[in-house]
């Protein structure tokens, strides 16, 4: 029996196998484009096809009766198709939609440069920020080689397409940050106090940014804290300039981690070595602590927390430019504190939820004087103003929630509220012991939505609106916001921007007599972009009006108060950024190129001019090497910006006028740093040591930002770098953690 | 009669589950004769698309999956202008309707692998995310089957393509070498089970002469 039955199966099968169905055709996309290397599966048999680079099939199959014809390519959505196989030849079209998704999809990117995420290819990370010379590992530093953002030196913040600092915010895991940068001091540049390394995200944008973000005319800077470190770690840290020694600890389960650290800075050594141009009365020195801890809460669901503080003070001391043999001191105590907790979490079923609080506080006590030579306060009639007492404690609680809700494909809708609290108080203190004082409070509430609508892969829009509300000027606003971007092929694509953002005046200015509303800035960007997985290359072409810019009135003789807002202005133009890894072997580079033509009616001026912080022309050139066998990375930087106009404006009674004015000569500063990483032979080393050495201005080059005047406009005296050639030494220890790899392959 | 019915049914169940496993090795064996010979991208793409589509017939086995993810990986090896990403993420699709079926060392090569091309598209960004995911693939792996001899030559050849400077080397690579071909050689794989690697190892290792 068994022989028998083996032989029936044997020739069933024999003769289904001559017995074969021939099934052919074509796969093809919605746009009628052949889709190659789909898969076609009959479905529950071995039989199938993959199909060519013309999109054409073709299989046999011994099966019979009605069966499923099933379509899988990747990009597209799979297809099924049942087709009846009685024994004559097939021949079967079948159309696959294209499937929208995150790795293919354009990018809507129109202003804004992002760095850090790791799936796409970045632009800076903060290995970047740290090697790149002349930045000297200030975020902000680092992006001031970006295209839009000014080269000034004589004051902190990123100036932006025409824009001041004051219109750039700074926002960390979705909340403002109200004291960023170190507080001013005349003529010196501050650093932004947070480290590039507690970030994992940056985003730049110069333009036409998110509704999710308000109150900067011009410009957002968007930074991501890092989650989860992946080991535990120690660090100590020797410079010229500071100490400084943290750790890091990680939960055995992986699932929480918690640090501290603190750093002590002081000058003093810095400053006996380099010459500087002021005269330090108090050498500058800064207590600085910070804590964090961040708890996994589930797979998907993250809490984290960032604390910090900062004591500092510096005073310093130079020849008054308004009477001879007198000097002009400053002095300036600074305290601040910053706390900020997040919460992020996917709810599940397309749903996500961002949450943040930020509390800080700030004080400034500055002291301003006349001095004869013996450093002794004097008063001489027309300059009793620059003896003063300043005192200004400030309160800022921030919190912001956003909620995400994915549609189809990758699509999103997004919506959510921010509440910004800030309370600014001043106490003066005049020569004469009468004092002054003001408090000025603003309860901002903002609520926003806006959606990420991809049509396809290649066509994306985001569309959105924000509304707020101050409390300060009893004023609302709607900003709508609106960005398209196109894919042109398969790494180039082109995109637009549209918007229109507001901003409250600027609290230096306040309080005002007048009644005062939001100045407005509108934004129209073009750009166009081709980014490789080894280089980058992206042209933007922007227009910027403004409206309602702030005029001021002068008060107490001294004072500048806002008092209208018939103040106006417009920038345009062309920026370019081209990042090359591969071009040069082991050599990674950057260049950016702006041109900016703007001008502006704001405080004080006369009538609408060029500012004295837009340079018409700014570029950037910054080039990486490491070199394995030294074990050594070599960077250099060189930036460059076309003259600034200078102005002196003086109020003659009833209004400002120009009493001088010119431009500065061209701005030029190489700068070089080097990193050496003795460790770096031995792979399983338990400590990393890096030692840093930066040069900035390497050649010296004379630098001029523009000029101090004297009170009655006679004299003038340049403002100028508080050094020519600045040098940094270095050397950062980190235990328990192998981070040898780390080192090398950012530097590849 | 009843008696005799059952037995009659069994047979035949018997029978044809043997005959769909026939089935099964014969059309396995023919894929895997054109697994050394096609070289192509389009060849490889097609060659996985016919394990995958055993795969999803047979429902119970793993290997079909397993060369369906091998297959795509040696393109994404050989091809230097394959969408690396999309081709990893199809990689650990089959990778995981595998693991579905039996989670085993061999399948943990493949994961990092796959991991690995991601990571070399662009080693200084790359390496943060996809570095730890192909050690997690590595130490799973080495787990479930100490001894495995591919998951041996897959970090042995890491040393060896490593430069000097940078802690790897032929040098070091040497004993690792030595010890992935003596696993090699006390395999004994079962029929359709992987037995890649070993020539690969003893052409490295006749680099050294």
């Amino acid at each position: 029996m068994k022989p028998l039955c083996y032989i029936f199966i044997l020739l069933i099968i024999g003769y289904s196998g001559n017995a074969q169905t021939k099934i052919s055709g074509t796969i093809k996309d919605n746009k009628n484009k052949p889709v190659p290397s789909a898969s076609i599966v009959l479905k529950d048999t071995y039989d199938g096809a993959t199909s060519d680079s013309s999109g054409k099939f073709y299989f046999a199959t011994a099966e019979k009766g009605k069966l499923t014809l099933t379509v899988t390519a990747v990009g597209y959505r799979p297809a099924e198709q049942i087709i009846d196989i009685t024994g004559n030849d097939i021949t079967i079209n079948i159309a696959v939609r294209e499937e929208v998704s995150e790795l293919k999809a354009v990018i809507i990117s129109a202003g804004s440069f992002e760095a850090g995420d790791k799936k796409r290819v970045t632009v800076l990370n903060s290995i970047d920020v740290a090697t790149t010379a002349g930045a000297n590992a200030d975020i902000t530093g680092a992006l001031k080689t970006l295209p839009g953002a000014q080269q000034v030196g004589e004051s902190e913040g990123l100036f932006v397409r025409g824009g001041t600092a004051a219109e750039t915010k700074t926002f960390i895991d979705g909340t403002l940050v109200n004291n960023f940068f170190y507080s001013s001091v005349p003529g010196i540049a501050q650093r932004g106090r947070f480290s590039p390394f507690l970030f994992k995200g940056t985003v730049f944008s110069t333009g036409g940014y998110s509704a999710l973000y308000g109150q900067a005319l011009s410009s957002a800077l968007i930074l991501e804290s890092i989650d989860l470190p992946e080991q535990g770690s120690s660090n100590i840290g020797v410079s010229v300039l500071s100490l400084n020694a943290g750790h890091q600890h990680l939960a055995k389960n992986k699932k929480s981690s918690w640090g501290i650290s603190y750093s002590y800075a002081n000058l003093w050594l810095a400053f006996k070595a380099i010459k500087q141009r002021q005269n330090y009365s108090r050498v500058p020195e800064y207590h600085e602590g910070d804590a964090n801890f961040r708890i996994k809460t589930s797979e998907t669901g993250i809490i984290k927390y960032y604390g910090y503080f900062s004591a500092n003070r510096l005073g310093i001391i130079t020849p008054s430019i308004d009477t001879a043999g007198y000097y002009d001191a400053f002095n300036i105590r600074n305290f601040n504190m910053y706390h900020n907790l997040s919460y992020r979490e996917s709810l599940g079923n397309g749903w996500k939820l961002t949450t943040g609080i930020s509390y800080s506080t700030n004080k400034d006590n500055i002291e301003g004087q006349l001095q004869d030579g013996a450093e002794k306060e004097v008063n001489i009639p027309p300059l009793a103003y620059k003896n003063f007492e300043l005192e200004s404690p400030g309160q800022y609680f921030n919190a912001k929630t956003v909620i995400d809700k994915r549609l189809m494909g990758i699509s999103v809708i997004r919506f959510g509220g921010e509440y910004n609290y800030s309370n600014d108080k001043y106490h003066y203190t005049l020569y004469n012991g009468q004092k002054f004082s003001s408090s000025i409070v603003d309860n901002l509430k903002a609520a926003f939505a806006e959606t990420d609508i991809y049509i396809t892969n290649d066509l994306a829009a985001k569309i959105g609106g924000r509304f707020e509300h101050s409390s300060l000027l009893n004023k609302s606003n709607i900003a709508p916001r609106v960005s398209l971007a196109y894919k042109t092929g398969r790494q180039s694509q082109a995109s637009l921007a549209y918007g229109i953002f507001y901003q409250n005046p600027e609290k230096k200015y306040l309080p005002s007599p007048d009644v005062l509303i939001f100045s407005k800035a509108t934004h129209y960007i073009a750009q166009y972009q081709k980014v490789t997985s080894k280089t980058t290359f992206r042209a933007e072409m922007f227009y910027k009006k403004y409206n309602d810019l702030i005029k001021t009135d002068m008060i107490n003789a001294a004072q500048q108060v806002a008092a209208n807002n018939n103040g106006y202005g417009d920038a345009k133009g062309l920026e370019i950024f081209w990042r090359d890894k591969k071009t040069f072997k082991n050599i990674d580079y950057w260049v950016s190129y702006s041109y900016l033509d703007t001008k502006r009616d704001y405080t004080n001026f006369p009538y609408a001019i060029q500012p004295n912080f837009a340079a018409k022309h700014t570029a950037s050139l910054v080039m990486k090497k490491f070199v394995t066998k030294w074990k050594t990375g070599f960077n250099m930087s060189y930036t460059y910006a076309s003259g600034r106009p200078y102005y002196n404006i003086m109020y003659d009674g009833s209004d400002y006028k120009f009493t001088d004015m010119g431009k500065a000569k061209d701005y030029n500063n190489v700068s070089f740093s080097l990193n050496y990483l003795p460790n770096l032979l031995k792979k399983d080393s338990k400590t990393f040591t890096v030692l840093v050495l930066t040069v900035n201005n390497i050649f010296g080059i004379n630098q001029l930002y523009g000029y101090n005047y004297s009170y009655d406009g006679s004299r003038k005296t340049p403002i100028l770098p508080p050094s020519r050639t600045f040098i940094f030494l270095g050397a950062f220890i980190s235990f328990g953690i192998d981070r040898t790899e780390d080192a090398i392959n950012s530097n590849l | 009669m009843k008696k005799i019915l059952s037995l009659f049914a069994a047979s035949i169940i018997m029978f044809s589950a043997a005959a769909q496993s026939e089935k099964y090795v014969k059309a396995m064996e023919a894929n895997l004769a054109k697994f050394d010979t096609v070289k192509t991208t389009a060849g490889l793409i097609d060659l996985s698309n016919a394990f995958a589509r055993i795969g999803d017939a047979e429902k119970n086995q793993w290997l079909p999956y397993y060369y369906a993810a091998l297959t795509l990986s040696t393109a994404g090896w050989s091809d230097q202008s394959l969408d690396k990403d999309a081709n990893a993420e199809k990689i650990k699709a089959f990778c995981a309707k595998a693991e579905a079926i039996s989670d085993n060392a061999e399948i943990c090569a493949v994961r990092n692998m796959a991991a690995t091309q991601q990571m070399l598209v662009d080693p200084q960004t790359r390496w943060q995310t996809y570095g730890p995911e192909a050690a997690s693939a590595m130490e799973k792996g080495l787990k479930l089957d100490p001894n495995n001899p591919r998951l041996h030559f897959l970090q042995a050849s890491g040393v060896f393509n490593t430069p000097e400077q940078f802690g790897g080397g032929k040098d070091k690579a040497k004993p690792m070498l030595e010890k992935t071909l003596e696993l090699f050689n006390a395999e004994n794989p079962k029929p359709l089970y992987p037995h890649w690697g070993k020539k690969q190892v003893e052409d490295m290792l006749a680099s050294y002469k």
